[in-house]
């Protein structure tokens, strides 16, 4: 599904130069729920935001579900992004004058999904992360683990091939992540492959495989004993 | 490209914060209401004025004779003269490009001493011995029966054409006029027509006070000969009289020997170029109008644009998220655009509509109050509607550009950074 060959990418400060990612060879395949770790500074953001096609690589490849992603302009970035990605961010980033259903509903809308259809999916998808009853609350409403399971609902309403979740619990307390985590795992129980960039073990240790970046190399890479999330809740 | 969903989109946005919007918005509403009154009042204005000429053909002027001010051939200085009807003739012949000549004479004045009696009734009328091509020049509107023929002319009939005004002052309300008899300085007239001035304000009352005679029934019965009181010359429409008149001077002045470089001998009023100096002055103040109003509706387009960069501002983030989900650049811009338009129609078409209410609550004003001295009508015409719809079309774009490329120009990933 995703594989990275000889990664790098600095960024330029003034005269100063940072050299944040230094030469990342990993694939993953089809289904797999990987952990990305690390302490900050070590690259993981980065390298979370160059799969995303939010941000660009110096040099070297990257293949997504075999469609090599290179010297993309705006337009095509952010079709592939559309197609291809679901984004789960730390901070939830629902857009707070919009109902639940219509931030679920957003990115079939720039996909350009006729407007019934598009709600029947949102719906659907809300549904799926127990939110059914909340749809037309605004996020401001909602607590942060309900947030959560809004922006999943939206990462996942556009049918993407790969997750991506940029710390996902970082901003919920234990019990709240570990309800996150649960729906997370149930999704990659699907079939989904989801990366999930986090610093925090327990939240590693319930994913397939934890890959863990120090100074800009993958230091380790090795598979894991999922830890279903339900065990602890 | 306007589909409901980008509506909605637009509305939520512009909804997210009402206050803010609203105050925005009054920028623009009150730059397009001050333009449109400006135009409205500088017409107003226009109108009152212009209807103080009436309708009268505007290439025209008005000639008459004064005292010479040379000596020449023999003759003094402070000699009066004539004009003779076998003038017109010599100046319809000589003179190219004039449309009418009409001779006048005129009898009795405005305020002057009672000159018409019918039965027991009397009145102080303008009383003019006129050509039939006159109503040409100066336009009115037959109530009942005719104005003056060429037959009234050669056979010197006594019939007279009465204004509104006379009609008032000498006949019973519901009195059959036509075919009765009025005299005018003793001398009997038979009425076979009244009149009312087209357009004219003010002057209403001594306007219809008037009496039209046949010119040669005028000369005889008031015993003027040949001579002619003055004359209104009307020249053909793409020829400015202004730009003839030196020579109808020049070639009166050989026929009544005087000096060539007396310019006090012959009086004049050139209508065409008052008039074209008074709308002259109008155009100006119309331009005044639309720099002043433009500069006032400028300063809310400038408020609009600010807002908008403060909206980009708040919103990087939104933004960010929107291009994560798979927004395109243009789709932004488009978005950002769009609001901007909205905002700027919205508030300017509220703002024409605004000063339309206040127009006509003017208007009505002024009809209830009756006329007002050099302001008449004030009023916008639709093109000038669809003038402001294009300005704040073109504005609003101006006012969302900056903002829309300030919106895209961030990379997504820096925009998702920003708390």
């Amino acid at each position: 599904m995703i594989q990275i060959k000889d990664l790098h990418k600095s960024y330029h400060m003034g005269s100063n130069s940072l050299h944040v990612l230094k030469g990342i060879n990993f694939n993953v395949s089809e289904g797999e729920l990987v952990s990305i770790m690390g302490s900050s500074g070590s690259g993981k953001s980065t390298l979370l935001n160059i799969l995303g096609m939010l941000d660009e690589a110096d040099s070297g490849q990257y293949i997504l579900d075999g469609v090599p992603i290179k010297n993309l302009n705006e337009k095509i970035a952010a079709k592939y992004r559309n197609e291809f990605l679901g984004f789960i961010f730390q901070s939830f980033n629902l857009i707070n004058y919009k109902s639940a259903l219509d931030n679920v509903s957003m990115p079939l809308y720039y996909k350009g999904i006729k407007r019934k259809e598009r709600t029947d999916k949102a719906m659907h998808y809300l549904e799926k992360v127990g939110l059914a009853e909340w749809s037309h609350h605004l996020p401001s409403e909602l607590s942060g683990g309900q947030k959560q399971r809004v922006a999943i609902a939206r990462a996942l309403a556009s049918e993407p091939k790969v997750l991506l979740a940029d710390e996902p619990t970082g901003a919920l307390d234990t019990k709240t992540s570990y309800e996150v985590m649960d729906l997370i795992q149930g999704i990659n129980d699907e079939g989904k492959t989801i990366l999930v960039v986090t610093h925090e073990h327990d939240i590693a240790q319930m994913t397939k495989r934890i890959v863990n970046l120090k100074d800009g190399v993958i230091i380790d890479d090795s598979k894991v004993e999922q830890v279903r999330a339900l065990t602890h809740v | 490209m306007f589909n409901r969903d980008r509506w909605n989109e637009i509305l939520e946005a512009l909804n997210a914060n009402k206050f803010r919007t609203i105050l925005t918005a009054f920028g623009v509403f009150w730059g397009i209401t001050i333009l449109v009154l400006l135009l409205a009042l500088t017409n107003g204005l226009k109108n009152g004025v212009t209807a103080d000429f009436g309708d009268f053909a505007t290439n025209s002027m008005f000639m008459w004779t004064q005292g010479t001010s040379k000596p020449y051939k023999g003759l003094p200085k402070g000699r009066y003269f004539n004009y003779k009807l076998d003038d017109v003739e010599a100046i319809k012949s000589e003179i190219t490009n004039l449309k009418y000549v009409s001779p006048r004479n005129q009898l009795g004045g405005y305020r002057g001493a009672n000159n018409v009696i019918r039965g027991t009734k009397t009145g102080a009328f303008e009383i003019y011995g006129d050509y039939p091509e006159y109503i040409k020049q100066q336009p009115m509107d037959i109530l009942q029966g005719r104005f003056l023929s060429y037959s009234d002319i050669n056979s010197k009939r006594k019939i007279c054409v009465i204004g509104t005004g006379v009609v008032k002052g000498l006949y019973d309300k519901g009195e059959e006029i036509l075919g009765t008899y009025i005299k005018i300085n003793g001398v009997n007239f038979k009425v076979v027509g009244t009149f009312k001035m087209s357009n004219s304000q003010g002057d209403d009352e001594q306007d219809a006070s008037t009496i039209y005679i046949p010119f040669t029934t005028f000369s005889q019965a008031f015993n003027r000969g040949e001579n002619v009181g003055w004359m209104a010359i009307t020249a053909v429409d793409d020829v400015p009289i202004t730009s003839i008149k030196q020579q109808i001077f020049d070639l009166m002045k050989s026929r009544h020997k005087v000096h060539p470089e007396d310019d006090r001998a012959i009086g004049h009023f050139d209508l065409s170029e008052q008039f074209g100096r008074i709308s002259g002055l109008f155009s100006i103040l119309t331009i005044v109008g639309y720099f002043v109003g433009a500069l006032v509706l400028m300063s809310g387009i400038i408020g609009i644009n600010n807002i908008m960069l403060i909206v980009v501002k708040e919103r990087t983030k939104e933004i960010g998220v929107r291009r994560a989900l798979g927004a395109t650049p243009w789709m932004i811009k488009g978005q950002i655009l769009q609001e901007s338009l909205v905002l700027t129609i919205l508030s300017g078409m509220l703002g024409v509509s605004f000063a339309a209410l206040v127009i006509w609550v003017l208007n009505y004003i002024l009809d209830q109050a009756g006329d007002v001295e050099n302001f008449a009508n004030p009023s916008v015409g639709m093109q000038v509607v669809f003038t402001a719809l294009i300005i704040l079309v073109v504005s609003g774009l101006l006012a969302g550009l900056i903002p829309a490329n300030r919106a895209t120009k961030m990379k997504p990933v820096d925009a998702l950074r920003i708390e």
